[in-house]
């Protein structure tokens, strides 16, 4: 008897919670839309955070360091410092270029332009250098390489120095300055949208409020009918509910033309990552989110706004 | 039986609203209360209600303290009341039908009860015809039989009707107070507040006056004029 009672009970709210959508039409739909905004923003983190990651990832790839050595050294001291450079812990690749490559190389990028060719042949020998092409594992760690091979023992192989010269030291003002920006973009941008999330939220709990407060009368009524506490607060958690899952769902929809519009218009700037591939790839989850965040924004906000109202 | 033993109600910015009322209404009486705006007789409802606290003073109902109630036996409490006021409020964005199965409902009575009760209490207030309609598309008139008929639904022990003839012509004034007379034959107590004078002189029943918070007069059959 008990059960049988809380699940006319349920069935009762559920259906009102329903017929008060659908009856508000007008109402539903402001509050869709303000909803809809808000899951837009909470949404927009997770695109958000995949282009700055993107950006960020190839940023910090085209950091590097490049020792270039003199052309007397000798392959096995270059290989040597290789060696030990590949045991430090902040360095996460070194690549050699040969004198041979390197040469190569050069030709290949200069093939159209027969002078400096010429002047190739003209000189007889290879006036390149090997290089060692490094890249740390974190852009911040560049500096403590570079004190590295600055130390003595690993630029000369007997006194005599091999290494011609590091660009670390020449780019070392542009390379510090990334790092920073890289760095506070990450955290300005978590702010950001941590600051945006919050104010929407905010504007869905008043626009709940609203239309509680306008159905206010119908709530004393509801009291002095007898009605109990749960019997009245449960439609509006439903209606809450609703307007959370239909904003979900406008959401989810307006996402697919908003990333298929911008994967297009980002391509040129960032060629290696399309937005809307990266939403498909990721709707379950991005999905998940949006209608989670929908039904808890929409069914807390009518528990916080209707409580005032139940006092009597 | 309802018992107002030396009630008061100051209300925070200390204007006094009731002073030691003292007031027992049997069972099946029909009474009447008159009296000028901001006489008390609003708030005597109120408190009879649970909706405020008297500020001293105790009102039983049936021995028990209405104030002592825990919030469920209040929601019991209030479904033994049917109560008619003079704005009707009515849901407006439910019909007729819905407006007093939501009674029904809030009482935990089942489906195959409202459908029943709901057309039964709609036929002893002329309203069958107007059973789907929406409140805004009713008469003032037709909005009051409807709060009627959600007030009894319930078959509730006490009809309390706060000015309910307040916003009606004559006509439908008329209609009101004999389905109330109805209702009371019927075995129900019936608390009526009204500034009506043909009323009360047509009614031949109980007349209490108030003014200024206080009873200024308690006639077995009154009539509205002191």
């Amino acid at each position: 008897m008990k059960i049988e009672n809380w699940k006319l009970k349920i069935k009762r709210v559920i259906r009102t919670g329903f017929f008060n959508f659908w009856r508000n039409g007008t109402v539903s739909l402001a509050s869709v839309l303000v909803m809809t905004v808000t899951l837009l923003v909470v949404g927009s983190l997770s695109f958000f955070n995949a282009i700055l990651d993107t950006s960020l990832a190839e940023l910090q790839n085209k950091i590097d360091i490049n020792v270039t050595f003199v052309t007397t050294a000798e392959e096995t001291d270059i290989l040597n410092i290789k060696h030990s450079l590949e045991s430090l812990p902040e360095v996460l690749l070194v690549t050699y270029t040969s004198r041979e490559e390197a040469l190569t190389a050069f030709k290949e990028r200069h093939a159209n332009d027969q002078s400096i060719l010429a002047a190739l042949e003209e000189l007889g020998e290879n006036p390149l250098g090997a290089t060692l092409n490094i890249k740390a594992r974190d852009p911040s760690q560049y500096g403590s390489v570079a004190e590295f091979l600055e130390s003595d023992d690993t630029l000369s192989s007997g006194k005599i120095t091999v290494i011609d010269h590091v660009n670390y030291f020449q780019n070392k003002t542009a390379i510090d300055r990334l790092t920073k920006i890289i760095n506070s973009a990450d955290t300005l941008g978590l702010a950001l949208t941590a600051f945006l999330i919050i104010v929407s939220i905010l504007i869905a709990f008043n626009t709940i409020r609203l239309t509680i407060y306008i159905a206010r009368e119908e709530i004393s009524v509801m009291r002095l009918v007898g009605a109990s506490t749960s019997y009245i607060q449960g439609p509006f958690v439903i209606l809450g509910i609703l307007y959370g899952l239909t904003a979900a769902g406008v959401t989810l929809l307006g996402f697919l033309a908003i990333t298929y519009w911008l994967g297009s218009v980002m391509a040129s700037f960032l060629p290696n990552f399309n937005l809307f591939s990266y939403y498909l790839r990721h709707f379950l989850e991005i999905a998940l989110i949006i209608i989670v965040s929908g039904v808890v924004i929409g069914g807390f906000s009518s528990i916080l706004a209707i409580r005032k109202y139940l006092k009597i | 039986m309802i018992v107002f033993d030396r009630v008061s109600k100051v209300y925070p910015d200390s204007s006094v609203a009731l002073e030691e009322i003292s007031l027992s209404i049997e069972p099946k009486e029909f009474v009447s209360i008159v009296g000028p705006s901001g006489a008390g007789k609003t708030t005597l409802l109120k408190l009879f209600l649970a909706e405020e606290r008297p500020t001293q003073g105790t009102v039983f109902y049936e021995a028990v303290n209405v104030h002592s109630l825990d919030k469920k036996a209040i929601n019991d409490f209030r479904r033994k009341v049917g109560m008619v006021f003079q704005d009707f409020r009515l849901l407006s964005n439910k019909t007729v039908y819905e407006n007093i199965a939501f009674t029904m409902e809030a009482a935990g009575r089942t489906d195959e009860e409202i459908e029943t009760d709901v057309p039964h209490v709609l036929e002893l207030v002329d309203l069958m015809p107007k059973i789907w309609n929406f409140p805004r598309e009713l008469s003032g008139g037709e909005k009051q039989r409807v709060a009627i008929a959600r007030a009894l639904v319930n078959e509730p022990d006490i009809i309390i009707a706060d000015e309910p003839t307040g916003n009606l012509d004559p006509a439908n004034t008329y209609d009101v107070v004999q389905i109330l007379k109805k209702i009371n034959d019927l075995g129900r107590t019936v608390i009526l507040t009204t500034h009506n004078k043909g009323i009360i002189d047509s009614l031949h029943k109980r007349v209490v006056a108030m003014e200024r918070g206080k009873i200024v007069r308690d006639d077995k059959v009154g009539k509205y004029d002191v």
